[in-house]
């Protein structure tokens, strides 16, 4: 089925891919938010530029951008694919519990942020090319892989990555020797067995975005994981 | 010990004559205050760790025991008083920033006790609730500003979703992990008996409460803990919680030690996790952030739940208000300072905020002065301890009150303040399995019930005797309302007369 969302604004188009049946392909989006808020189980590919909030509370299915997405994709997401074949703006992934976002480009400030894991809902984030400032900040599950393959002598992260981080794991593929890390993470580089946490991301990556995963992945990574889980444990008295 | 060490706070006072030496103090209490000693066939009390919960007091046989307030302090002193100092050998034995619970306890202004109500005399005479209709029933969303008509003229009846109240009264916020199992179980009981709502706090909702959904309102905070689209589904209605009255500007850390078992599950987080909620919603920087989320929340339930936008009452807060009002948000719940907590730093607690009253009488004036009342409810928190409290809020402007610490005194909680230390020997503010059976959710329903019941009908006598029959002609009615001992400017905030006037 295909929506023509030039005219529509964002509650109808909603609608109209809630009331579809099979693949649903969505043409000249400009600008609709929270396309595919808190569904499960469609298959919707996106033509044009979604708004913020896209794919927020994602419970399952796959979401597909062939350009560039706004601001907090995949918001608060459950499960489910979300895949763009560009840059993303801020706050990707917030919060987010399960499934994964695969970011053909860039990722503004704040990706990942309080990215969380629970039993077998690890959810994952890979972002081809950088990542802008606070970089999972509050990280406390999942995975966040950062590869760098466009600009490769720009930084790899912005300031203040893994900020309050207190579970999962990020890696960068990078040395990181410009890159600041707060003291309660371990920065270290990723040897072989690290990197085979990643290699299922990484080749799925490839796959989507036409990349060579073992060149890719023959690069030194950067592997950051929070030395504790109870980062405030020892900041409080009793009154 | 030593130059940190101050004389216990309370003194266990055991009548030795009627101590029978049954050994239930010892049983019941989880600071480990009690003990027998075999050797002299006594029991023995080591004070240094009562909290004053009063727990062995209720369940001596022999009323044998008391806990009083120590007389052994340091020398008097009306700047540096005992706590003052307390807190800094606390501190400087330790780093430690220091951690309350419970609502501010500190001697600030309760304006609700400066605030009189009115009654009819001679004319407009007052209605006996006992042989009159009288309406509690209250509707919190979103009202037309205007009726609406078809082409063939016919009233259009779809209005906004809205929730449906038996009384202005909910419980608010209290998550699971903070409060036990049982405590929940017995808020989601009553507030179903009821026919009003209780609110899920920032834990999650247990899979065992989801049948207690239409009564729900499930809460979205910073960490969006739980949250998923089952959760924002099984409500009756949806809470963005951005900030709470006892900690303002302030997020919440649940400690891993008491993520455990159902917490963790409920919260969708590893056992042993701290649960982390940042202070601020990082992808709310502005009114337009927040309407996103609003929307976003909207749109992911079919616009068929209203959004409930959660602020600590603030300096400024009617300019806030305003801004969430104009946000999409269905209902403003504000917390005043004065509310509770299951922790949070003393001197947060203690310094900041402001009183619900001021906030509220502030927010309703507001929002009616910009045309914009009607597009929002207002709920009032924040130390609500009594029906008149309710009619006072409700009068003030409020469409309804959340209450919390009156909720949790009915469970049981004797207001020890120490929530904080996961061993509530009321069952209510911890997870230990044998703590937590201490508080039965048949009995604590039953209370909460009773509790509501018994302000349902205050809050009818005192609208009948004002002459009022509907709980909407009370809304906003400052004419029913007077102050005593405020001075010109808190009656301008309040947009109250004075008594005698």
């Amino acid at each position: 089925m295909v929506i023509h969302a030039k005219s529509l604004d964002h509650r109808t188009l909603n609608n109209a891919i809630r009331s579809s049946d099979g693949e649903c392909l969505i043409d000249g989006c400009c600008g609709q938010r929270f396309i595919a808020a808190g569904m499960s189980e469609k298959e919707i590919t996106v033509h044009g530029i979604p708004g913020n909030a896209l794919g927020a509370y994602l419970n399952g299915g796959t979401v597909t951008v062939m350009g560039n997405a706004q601001d907090a994709v995949g918001d608060t997401m459950n499960e489910g694919r979300i895949v763009i074949h560009g840059n993303v703006g801020d706050a990707a992934g917030y919060a987010m519990r399960g499934g994964s976002i695969f970011v053909k480009g860039n990722a503004g400030y704040r990706a990942g942020i309080h990215m969380k894991a629970y039993q077998e809902k690890i959810p994952r984030m890979v972002i081809g090319g950088r990542a802008g400032s606070f970089l999972g900040e509050y990280q406390a599950g999942g995975l966040i892989i950062v590869l760098n393959l466009f600009s490769p002598d720009d930084k790899i992260v912005g300031y203040f990555p893994c900020t309050g981080m207190h579970g999962g794991k990020m890696f960068l593929r990078s040395a990181c020797g410009e890159i600041r890390f707060p003291e309660q993470v371990t920065a270290r580089p990723a040897e072989k067995k690290d990197l085979a946490e990643i290699e299922d991301s990484v080749c799925e990556f490839c796959q989507l975005f036409g990349f060579d995963s073992q060149k890719i992945l023959s690069a030194p990574f950067t592997v950051v994981t929070p030395d504790s889980k109870n980062p405030y444990r020892q900041m409080y008295v009793a009154n | 010990m030593g130059i940190d060490f101050i004389y216990p706070e309370f003194e266990v006072v055991r009548n030795e004559n009627r101590c029978i030496a049954c050994r239930v103090c010892e049983r019941q209490c989880s600071n480990e205050v009690h003990s027998f000693s075999a050797e002299r066939g006594i029991m023995m009390s080591d004070e240094t760790k009562c909290v004053n919960c009063q727990r062995c007091v209720s369940l001596c046989p022999t009323r044998a025991l008391k806990i009083v307030k120590s007389n052994c302090t340091l020398r008097e002193n009306a700047n540096w008083q005992n706590d003052t100092i307390r807190e800094i050998y606390k501190q400087a034995q330790s780093g430690g920033v220091l951690l309350s619970s419970m609502g501010n306890p500190k001697p600030f202004p309760v304006y609700w006790d400066k605030i009189l109500i009115n009654a009819s005399q001679v004319t407009n005479p007052s209605i006996d609730p006992l042989r009159e209709p009288m309406e509690t029933h209250v509707t919190l969303g979103k009202k037309p500003d205007r009726v609406r008509r078809d082409e063939q003229g016919n009233i259009l009846r779809e209005l906004p979703p809205q929730i449906s109240l038996s009384m202005p009264v909910m419980f608010s916020a209290m998550s699971y992990g903070s409060i036990s199992y049982n405590a929940h179980a017995s808020l989601a009981r009553a507030a179903t008996e009821l026919g009003i709502l209780y609110n899920t706090g920032e834990g999650g909702l247990h899979e065992d409460f989801y049948k207690y959904g239409a009564n729900t309102i499930v809460q979205v905070a910073s960490g969006r803990f739980g949250v998923h689209e089952d959760y924002l589904e099984a409500g009756a209605a949806i809470e963005i919680k951005m900030g709470q009255g006892a900690k303002p500007g302030i997020g919440g850390h649940l400690p891993g030690a008491k993520i455990v078992g159902d917490v963790s599950k409920t919260r969708m987080i590893p056992e042993g996790s701290d649960a982390i909620s940042p202070a601020p919603h990082h992808d709310i920087y502005s009114i337009e952030d927040l309407r996103q989320l609003v929307y976003s929340l909207k749109e992911a339930t079919e616009y068929q739940k209203p959004v409930i936008v959660k602020v600590a009452a603030v300096h400024n807060i009617a300019a806030i208000a305003s801004g969430i009002a104009r946000s999409g948000a269905d209902i403003i719940a504000i917390d005043g300072f004065r509310g509770g907590t299951g922790a949070a730093p003393t001197r947060i607690r203690d310094n900041v905020g402001i009183p619900i009253e001021l906030a509220l009488a502030a927010v309703d004036q507001r929002l009616r002065d910009e045309g914009i009342r009607n597009s929002v409810s207002l709920v009032a928190g924040g130390s609500i301890r009594s029906a008149s409290d309710v009619v006072k809020a409700i009068a003030l402007g409020a469409d309804a009150c959340y209450i919390a610490t009156a909720a949790l005194l009915a469970l049981g909680c004797h207001l020890c303040r120490t929530c904080q230390s996961g061993k509530c020997n009321w069952g209510i503010a911890t997870q230990q399995p044998e703590l937590v059976r201490r508080l039965n959710p048949e009995t604590g329903c039953e209370r909460l019930v009773n509790l509501m019941t018994a302000w349902r009908r205050e809050i009818m006598e005192l609208m009948g005797g004002m002459g009022i029959n509907s709980i909407e002609a009370l809304r906003g009615n400052r004419m029913m309302l007077r102050g005593v001992g405020l001075n010109q400017k808190e009656l301008d905030i309040l947009g109250i007369s004075h008594a005698g006037e």
